[in-house]
């Protein structure tokens, strides 16, 4: 049997095609203002005997293609826990959630920790502080790898924190600083939300933001325990929505 | 239901309504009852009388109190279960909750209050300064009491513009406190007399006792059939029947959720259910949820699962006790009254391991699965406690969910989540 899980996020809608528990395909395209549709594309492609939803669009997409939907901490939990047997917690940083995820022995979610409705500390808000520094994402992780030390960001908040950046650069602070704070700020808070959900290690760290080679130095710093980070860190969630999908491939009731 | 033949707004123009902005108050809700109670299945029959009632909750209702006013009644709004029925019911007097369940004209509210107050403060203060609640328009005298800072204060803003009367809670459980209470129910009885004219007798005390402990007897016997498995009812439609409580009318409610609680006796009986057998279920603990306030119900069974209980002042708080029947004087009967009322575990007391046994014994009792604790962000009190509640719940052996939000609906998609996602490791 042929699955299709789609990841269906804020910033971009993933497509793994699973056959048998193996990768034959996967895509990641742009949200855009229409998900949905984007999420068309990879349905039309008729190459697959069932389809499973996760992220936000989950029920929008059960509801147009049919199959079935799972949420974003069962679809991470699961493909993570396949791509890393060990794995004792998972760390999803997304656009517009961050979510922490402690493992069972089998791979069963036992806790799980998500931030409230503001984008405080996800991909999101870096794309936000990028901009208010002049920097791509790419520039502004290296630049907080390069600087030596942090200026210390107060603010989680997206629209706050924007003001302070802009207030720090009129100061004539430095932007790598700058960018090293930020990014000491949301791994302080990630690290806050994994301790209060008892995560252990290995970590997997997937989703988006685990692209970010300076997010996940200041992960790895500050957490006791082993990090791994997926190859392709921004299709665990697609993945792990295959893999839930239940053996009888006709739509559930729920 | 009702075929909306009777046209309410005379009486409305009387209380001195904003119509235009009532009647938009009332679509709104109408749209969410619809959405959130007319889409379920296999629903009591039973529920067609709270159908109604909410079909008419502006309207018949507020005619009743009209009539009753006219013909020389008073009517009290409250807005908290410390506030002893009874003794409003002694007197002849009336008793209604008050419209603090939805979001409404928080602009006006923060030109006097700090945006950093819980929903329900600001939402009666925005019903009240719109001119769309005609419960309070209709309240003779609000009757306030000092279960938070927030409410306290908000208390003096409304007696700018109100009838206001304030009863002070203990915030303790000692026997000074109670002699305090004591003292306070005194007080509140010698107000409620001056107001009513009327003279509070240990007959008529004596009656209202047991007027109102029948009304919860009704509730407690609903509350005990959701713990069968399939659930006979739905949290949302047990949970409006707590909501109603505070509104309706007390004999002729008792009479209707009596012939409900024997309708679902039967389903009980006959294994008939809500939702399937085996549909996962929760425990819902927290800051109340007033009327119209069913969006974390809403999103719990719209994901699968059944709420088979509610440890809150909408909910178990409001029947669980009963006032003694025994007393014969109207001194003893006022110190029962006292007794019950500070037995109620708010989380405005220090300490308050009451609520924490109250929760772990109904999980266990109702079958739950697992318990979600909700606040209100801003209420300082159950979010302080929301720790311990966590931490005694999890000790007890089940996996609890913390959720804080308000009453927008901005988070809904986010909460549904986390919801599901709870539910999924259930």
């Amino acid at each position: 049997m042929r699955v299709l899980g789609l990841d269906i996020g804020s910033r971009s809608v993933d497509a793994v095609w699973l056959q048998d528990g193996r990768i034959v395909d996967w895509e990641v395209a742009d949200s855009g203002f229409d998900p949905g549709s984007v999420a068309a594309v990879f349905v039309d492609r008729g190459a697959h005997d069932a389809i499973v939803s996760t992220g936000y669009g989950r029920h929008g997409a059960r509801e147009r293609f049919g199959g079935t939907a799972v949420t974003e901490i069962t679809a991470y939990g699961a493909g993570a826990s396949v791509l890393f047997p060990d794995a004792a917690s998972v760390l999803d940083i997304g656009g517009q959630d961050t979510k922490v995820i402690s493992l069972g022995p089998s791979g069963k979610v036992i806790d799980f920790e998500m931030n409230d409705k503001c984008a405080a500390g996800t991909g999101k808000f870096l794309e936000v502080m990028a901009r208010a520094l002049g920097f791509t994402l790419g520039e502004m992780a290296t630049a907080a790898m390069i600087a030596a030390s942090g200026v210390a960001i107060s603010s989680m908040c997206t629209v706050f924190a924007e003001s302070e950046v802009t207030g720090l650069v009129h100061k004539g602070e430095d932007r790598a600083r700058i960018a090293r704070g930020l990014h000491e700020s949301i791994a302080k808070r990630t690290l806050g939300s994994l301790k209060r959900v008892s995560a252990r290690g290995p970590l997997v760290f997937a989703g988006g933001v685990a692209k970010n080679p300076a997010m996940v130095a200041l992960i790895a710093e500050g957490f006791a325990g082993e990090v791994l980070v997926p190859v392709e860190a921004q299709i665990v969630g697609a993945f792990g929505a295959a893999l839930s999908c239940p053996q009888d491939p006709a739509p559930r009731m729920t | 239901m009702s075929d909306q033949a009777v046209d309410y707004h005379p009486v409305w123009t009387e209380l001195g309504l904003d119509l235009a902005a009532h009647d938009a108050l009332l679509r709104a809700v109408g749209e969410l009852f619809g959405d959130a109670y007319l889409t379920q299945q296999n629903r009591p029959q039973g529920m067609d009388y709270l159908n109604f009632v909410m079909s008419e909750v502006h309207g018949l209702r507020i005619k009743e109190l009209d009539d009753y006013r006219k013909s020389g009644g008073t009517v009290f709004g409250t807005f908290c279960l410390y506030v002893p029925e009874e003794i409003i019911r002694a007197a002849g007097g009336w008793c209604v909750g008050l419209c603090a369940g939805a979001e409404f004209a928080y602009d006006q509210v923060e030109q006097i209050m700090p945006r950093n107050t819980c929903a329900l403060i600001k939402s009666f203060m925005g019903f009240k300064l719109a001119k769309v609640c005609p419960y309070i328009e209709s309240a003779d005298l609000v009757i306030g009491e000092t279960t938070c800072d927030g409410k306290k204060k908000a208390y003096e803003l409304l007696g700018d513009i109100h009838n206001v009367y304030v009863m002070e809670l203990p915030q303790m459980k000692r026997e000074q406190d109670l002699a305090m209470w004591r003292g306070e129910i005194r007080a509140l009885m010698a107000k409620v007399e001056e107001v009513t004219g009327n003279t509070i007798t240990a007959e008529s005390l004596k009656a209202s006792i047991k007027e109102v402990n029948d009304k919860r007897r009704a509730l407690q016997r609903i509350a005990a059939t959701r713990a069968a498995d399939p659930a006979p009812i739905s949290g949302k439609d047990a949970l409006l029947a707590t909501q109603v409580a505070f509104y309706d009318d007390v004999p002729r409610f008792t009479q209707m959720m009596n012939a409900l609680a024997d309708e679902l006796e039967a389903r009980v009986a006959a294994g008939e259910g809500v939702a399937p057998k085996g549909a996962k279920r929760v425990l819902v603990t927290g800051t109340p949820m007033a009327l119209p306030n069913w969006k974390l119900h809403d999103i719990i069974e719209k994901a699968g699962a059944v709420v088979v209980g509610e440890e809150m002042c909408t909910g178990s708080r409001y029947y669980q006790d009963l006032v003694s029947e025994d007393a014969s004087t109207l001194d003893a009967m006022v110190d029962d009254i006292a007794e019950k009322y500070l037995d109620i575990n708010c989380a405005c007391f220090t300490p308050n391991q009451g609520r924490l046994d109250d929760v772990v014994r109904m999980a266990k009792e109702l079958g739950a699965d697992g318990v979600i604790d909700y606040s209100l962000q801003f209420c300082g009190l159950y979010e302080m406690e929301s720790n311990a509640v966590e931490k005694t719940v999890r000790d007890a052996g089940f996996p609890v969910l913390k959720i804080t939000t308000d009453y927008s609906m901005e988070d809904v998609g986010q909460l549904a989540t986390r919801v599901e996602a709870f539910l999924e490791i259930l």
